[in-house]
């Protein structure tokens, strides 16, 4: 059985995989390229946890086929810090505890960093709508929403 | 349960100025959480390792005839196969008896079925081949011959006469004489105070209602996930996110019929619980698999799985009445409650009946559980289980008594709320509670003085959990640069590992960053209760400021001999030996001893085993405004306040979070959240699409208010705090909505299809 | 499946071109899917309820992934996300409605690649983007190995899951028509929560006024009341001559509640459903009244 052959972009780097038709992007991330900050809580995206950015969209990465990807941007958890530098949201979900088991929480990040780019001054309930998509059963949203409000402050240098 | 009577005393810290316990730091674990790099149970991989995929039954009730698994083998990629004749038969009354009885018999049962299905979703087959769609496409060709069975889907159904009976072998416990035949009602609990007819028969007046709620789901976003490997010579190694890595040893062991010496653990991060990885799942048939193929086995639950098959929490009904005097004094509480314990016996029921009057100082008190098995998935436990049902009844049956009497539902609550000395239903006397200072801070709270508008109602409501404390282990290793590590063996589900380097940090004077907290394996620690009950933080908490203050005792005596003086001559003090007589030694740092460790007698550590009693039970109170539209019943949660009494915050954000996230589980389990079965007994919502958690527009912020009254069992005066969180919402929302609509909402889920029936008074 | 031997194999394909696309689906040696966002057959994938011998991503062709003006109206892509046509300032303007009821497609992950095309072909009768396109009076182009056609957005389903599209045919673009100056539409659905929910009922209206204000066209359409989703043209009729008051509303929402035809399933009931489907109808003609006036 032959298998695609994939060359993607992925967190500016060139990556490529080798994948059959019905595998997802997000099974190719974790599985074949070892990638697994991207999670899986539903396989129908229905929570958010497999968020990725995909040519600059985001998209839960669960529906999407890996072989889709060919010649894709493809922007992940594993590439939002820069080394070892934290990105203002990745410091914020820290300082204002805003995970507690922490699976959804790069999920969070990704699509947040998505509103951002795309908002840098979202009112509180703009953030609850852009994140409705990503699933927490942990912390009730609060200090999630807490979190991205005062990233988008510090990154707007309010 | 928390035994308020036998409060064990550590070190005496009252009056103690806390250096570092209070302080909002940054999780050890979080930079790896935040930046996708740690790793949870379905991120593991072992070299050679294959995928296995379930075949589930789509009946709820049926005989297993035959299974044919020939065209699954034939199919190439497939390893192996297993059933359930593949394991040990277990004896019937195997069960070990603790904080909650378990039956081995009824979990082997409900890991993969024998003879008989209970539920649609219950295991019947596993297959393991070399890719994940093989083993699926093979799940697929493995054929199962069944015998359908009428399935019996509620308690109702079940208790009525000629119902289809699931087990032969059961027999009401709890009742006189003794059954002569098997039945679906498991058991029957009683607790009582007083006389209760003496009781009503001071009260001028009474209320009384039948409530009912559904089956809800944890609704942890990480599905179950497991690798197991076994060696040639019958070493296995699990590796898995659960609630406890002893637990899954434990139960791995039992079901698969092996010592407990040759199963090793190793805890993953562990993607939420909530009392629904209390239990194994997948983890025995990944090593009967693994062990059939000779390779590792992975085995990841899709959320279909998910909610077909793990967790939920009873559906249940309660009738309560209530009896008070006319000045508002509650004299009589009677409370009913039935619970879906699933497809085998063990719902929460009698904690219910526990719990749900524990609020109030009422001197006459009936309650009465009954256990009821049906075609449903087992109930696991859920934060608080069992407790919001019944607080979910009596909440709303003192609402409205308040209404009746002419009171507010606040006062009524402090006229009756139980204090120290107070009785509780369940035989003990309270130590120093709380209860009544959440009351005070809902008064003063921001959203108790707020106005309302039109469609618009407030609702109040209190909560009691017990927690619990059990068997904890610790370990303070003191490394050769001075820095720590410390080693428990519980799973930090959301936050503990800061709780436990605070705790420790603080008994030994260093910074928190100089202490490295570790979730260790089965093999590296001693063994510890699993991560639940709310009894991390205070019962391994307990152990890591004992184990801290071993290794303080292990660092003074090393100091002792360093300066060749007396031990009790050194004394510890923010983080270093201070010799008290004698000015001409120098302080000697936690790292100058360690540099000196080989000289002084070897490596330097502390270590704790503890069976940690004196857990101090929690109350709180809920606030929720809402607004209903008429036309749709629709319902927006417009404020919400949480208030508890948490004894002492050790980290407060994650505290806050705890109260945040508990008050939001209930507010779906109180909105939207509910299992709907065909009547065939098929569950209809086997994803997020429809099985509705709160999402983050659903919600506003949720204020929250810690109360600290320090429970005098932990030596920093902590608290469980994670489960009773979940107890008042059910009745805060439906209160709300009660007013709001100005009819009593006694059934949950009030989605806008239940409501806009209340509402149109059909 | 074949056992004794290997998995079945899923083909894909990524035709460049309309008649690519169509010779690929002709030549499937077995079922054959059309995979624009994905959003609903990677699901049905996943769980197996599906497994096509071949999968034709039709994202590639232009004439699918693009919007454009045509005849003083819109011709938009069937592939089109919801974001990319949400960034359309001037669609946006025309046609608040129709964008509305796309957008209401999942959460933002989703927008990301749910198409009109695709959210019609999955055949469900609850459907967000539906009822809008049919208030609109919006057509689709139809390629197949016959050619090309046009159809009516509601002709194109025919029940739960189930399309009028002949073998090998799929949706090549929506054309939506000019407005005229007084003209508003608004689509409104009924969900348990706030966010990812499917509709348990939808409404959408579609308005034009004279300079007087009175209404000289309406088109209603409900989702979720229905096999399909449904056009109402006795509730159109009811506005049609007045200016959307108490009683012509009213009217409206009788014909709307008499033209459902329910059933009752996890996410509802047929009474819940009959009387919230006359509710949002009369607060979406609200809304498209003011929209019309703006």
């Amino acid at each position: 059985m032959a298998k695609h052959h994939v060359s993607t972009t992925i967190n500016g780097d060139p990556a490529e995989f080798l994948c059959d038709t019905q595998q997802t992007l997000l099974d190719c991330l974790r599985d074949e390229l070892q990638m697994t900050g991207s999670k899986e809580g539903c396989a129908s995206g229905d929570c958010g946890a497999c968020s990725v950015m995909l040519n600059g969209r985001l998209v839960c990465a669960c529906l999407v086929l890996g072989v889709e990807a060919d010649g894709a941007t493809i922007d992940t958890i594993e590439g939002v810090a820069q080394g070892d530098e934290l990105h203002p949201l990745q410091k914020h979900f820290l300082d204002e505890a805003a995970l507690q088991c922490g699976v959804c929480t790069p999920g969070f990040i990704v699509a947040a960093k998505a509103l951002l780019e795309e908002n840098p001054d979202p009112t509180e309930t703009e953030v609850r709508y852009w994140l409705a998509g990503n699933l927490c059963r942990c912390t009730g949203y609060d200090k999630i929403i807490r979190a991205v409000m005062n990233a988008a402050a510090e990154m707007r240098g309010a | 349960m928390g035994n308020e009577e036998n409060v064990g005393k550590i070190i005496d810290y009252s009056g103690r100025q806390f250096k570092q316990i209070g302080t909002r730091v940054v999780r050890p674990d979080g930079v790896e959480k935040v930046t996708g790099k740690a790793n949870f149970g379905a991120d593991f991989k072992a070299n050679g390792m294959i995928y296995a995929r379930t075949v589930r039954s789509p009946h709820a009730h049926a005989k297993i005839k035959k299974i044919n698994v020939d065209k699954a083998l034939k199919l190439k990629g497939v390893k192996a196969v297993v059933t359930g004749a593949d394991f040990p038969e277990i004896d019937v009354n195997d069960k070990a008896v603790g904080e909650v009885v378990v039956s081995y018999y009824d979990m082997a049962h409900n890991t993969i079925a024998r003879d008989k299905v209970y539920y649609d979703g219950h295991v019947v087959a596993a297959v393991a081949a070399t890719s994940a769609d093989i083993a699926e496409q093979a799940a697929r060709l493995i054929e199962v011959e069944y015998e359908v069975l009428k399935p019996v889907m509620t308690a109702e159904a079940a208790l009525k006469k000629n119902a289809p009976v699931l087990h032969k072998h059961l027999f009401t416990q709890g009742v006189e004489p003794k059954p002569d035949k098997p039945s679906n009602l498991a058991a029957r609990s009683q607790f009582k105070l007083g006389d209760i007819e003496a009781g009503f028969g001071q009260a001028d007046v009474v209320v009384e209602r039948t409530y009912t709620t559904q089956t809800v789901h944890q609704g942890y976003i990480e599905p179950h996930a497991c690798v197991a490997s076994i060696t040639a010579d019958g070493m296995v190694n699990v590796w898995c996110s659960s609630q406890g890595q002893f637990m899954v040893r434990a139960y791995v062991a039992k079901i698969c019929g092996i010592e407990i010496s040759k199963v090793k653990v190793t805890p993953a991060e562990i993607g939420g619980g909530f009392g629904g990885k209390t239990v194994i799942y997948l983890e025995p048939l990944a090593v009967a698999l693994a062990k059939k193929a000779g390779r590792p086995v992975k085995m990841v639950m899709t959320r279909d799985e998910v909610l077909r098959a793990t967790g939920p929490t009873s559906g249940g009904s309660a009738r309560v009445k209530l009896g008070a005097k006319r000045d508002g004094t509650i004299v009589a509480g009677d409370m009913e409650l039935t619970y879906e314990a699933g497809a085998y016996p063990g719902s929460p029921v009698m904690l219910g009946c526990m719990t749900g009057f524990a609020p109030y100082d009422i001197k006459n008190i009936n309650a009465v559980g009954w256990d009821v098995v049906v075609n449903r998935p087992k109930a696991a436990a859920y934060r608080a289980p069992g407790a919001p049902v019944a607080a979910f009844a009596v909440e709303s049956a003192v609402d409205e008594l308040a209404e009746q009497l002419g009171m507010d539902p606040l006062e009524l609550r402090l006229k009756n709320a139980a204090v120290e000395g107070t009785q509780a239903p369940y035989g003990v006397k309270f130590g120093p509670i709380g209860y009544k200072e959440t009351l005070e801070a809902a008064k003063n709270s921001p959203q108790w003085k707020a106005p309302l508008g039109p469609n618009q109602g407030r609702g109040i409501a209190s909560g009691f959990w017990f927690n619990i404390g059990g068997t904890s282990s610790a370990e303070v290793m003191v490394n050769e640069d001075g820095t720590v590590i410390v080693a428990t063996g519980n799973p930090d589900i959301g936050g503990s590992r800061a709780s436990m380097a605070l705790m420790a940090a603080e008994v030994l004077g260093i910074p928190y960053e100089r202490i490295k907290p570790l979730v260790a394996d089965t093999e590296s620690v001693p063994y510890s209760m699993l991560t639940g009950g709310s009894r991390v933080t205070f019962a391994t908490g307990k152990a890591v400021i004992e184990a801290a203050q071993d290794a303080v005792n292990d660092l003074r005596r090393r100091a002792a001999k360093i300066w060749d003086v007396d031990l009790e001559q050194v004394e510890w003090q923010d983080g270093q030996a201070v010799c008290i007589e004698s000015d001409k030694h120098k302080p000697l740092t936690i790292a100058n001893i360690a540099a000196k460790a080989d000289k002084t007698g070897g490596a330097i550590s502390g270590k704790a085993n503890i069976n940690a009693t004196g857990a101090g039970p929690g109350f709180g109170t809920h606030i929720c405004d809402v607004e209903v539209d008429p036309e749709t019943g629709h319902v927006t949660v417009l404020r919400y306040t949480a208030i508890q009494d948490v004894g002492k915050a050790i980290h407060p954000s994650y505290v806050e979070g705890q109260l945040q996230g508990g008050a939001v589980q209930g507010i779906g389990w109180a909105l939207n959240e509910e299992y709907v079965y065909s009547d065939d007994g098929r569950l209809l919502n086997t994803g997020f699409l429809d099985y509705r958690i709160p999402v983050a527009s659903d919600l506003p912020m949720i204020d929250t208010v810690l109360v600290e009254v320090p429970n005098p069992g932990h030596p920093f005066g902590v608290r469980g705090v994670g489960e009773t969180p979940i107890v008042p919402p059910l009745a805060a929302v439906a209160n709300a909505v009660s007013h709001a609509i100005g009819k009593r909402c006694a059934d949950l889920p009030l989605s806008p299809v239940r409501l806009l029936s209340i509402i149109d008074g059909k | 499946m074949s056992f004794g031997g290997n998995v079945s194999e899923i083909q894909f394909a990524t035709p460049q071109t309309v008649k690519e696309a169509v010779k690929c689906l002709a030549g499937a040696k077995g079922r054959a899917k059309v995979l624009a966002g994905g959003t609903d057959l990677l699901v049905q994938l996943r769980a197996g309820m599906v497994r096509p011998a071949l999968i034709v991503d039709i994202k590639h062709i232009p004439e699918l992934s693009a919007v454009k003006r045509e005849d003083g109206g819109f011709r938009v892509g069937a592939a089109v996300s919801g974001a990319e046509l949400g960034a359309n300032k001037a669609f946006r303007k025309a046609w608040p409605g129709v964008l509305e009821g796309l957008e209401l497609i999942g959460s933002t992950q989703i927008q990301g690649r749910a198409s009109l095309g695709g959210n019609l072909c999955n055949g469900s009768p609850a459907a967000d983007s539906v009822p809008g396109l049919i208030a609109a009076g919006a057509t689709c182009k139809i390629a197949g190995p016959k050619g090309t056609r046009e159809a009516k957005v509601e002709d194109v389903v025919a029940g739960p899951g189930k399309t009028t599209l002949k073998p090998g045919e799929f949706v090549v673009s929506f054309f939506l028509p000019k407005r005229p100056k007084h003209a508003g539409d608004a689509y409104l659905r009924m969900i348990p929560r706030t966010e990812m929910d499917i509709a348990v009922v939808g409404a959408a209206v579609s308005l034009e006024f004279d300079a007087k204000g009175v209404c000289t066209d309406a088109r209603v359409s409900l989702g979720a009341v229905a096999p399909k989703a449904l056009l109402v043209k006795a509730a159109g009729k009811a506005l049609v001559g007045s200016k959307l008051d108490d009683d012509a509303l009213e009217a409206m929402a009788a014909a709307c509640r008499a033209a459902c035809n329910p059933i009752d399933d996890k996410r509802g009931t047929i009474e819940y459903r009959t009387k919230v489907a006359g509710v949002l109808a009369k607060r979406a003609a609200r809304i498209a009244l003011e929209r019309a006036q703006a």
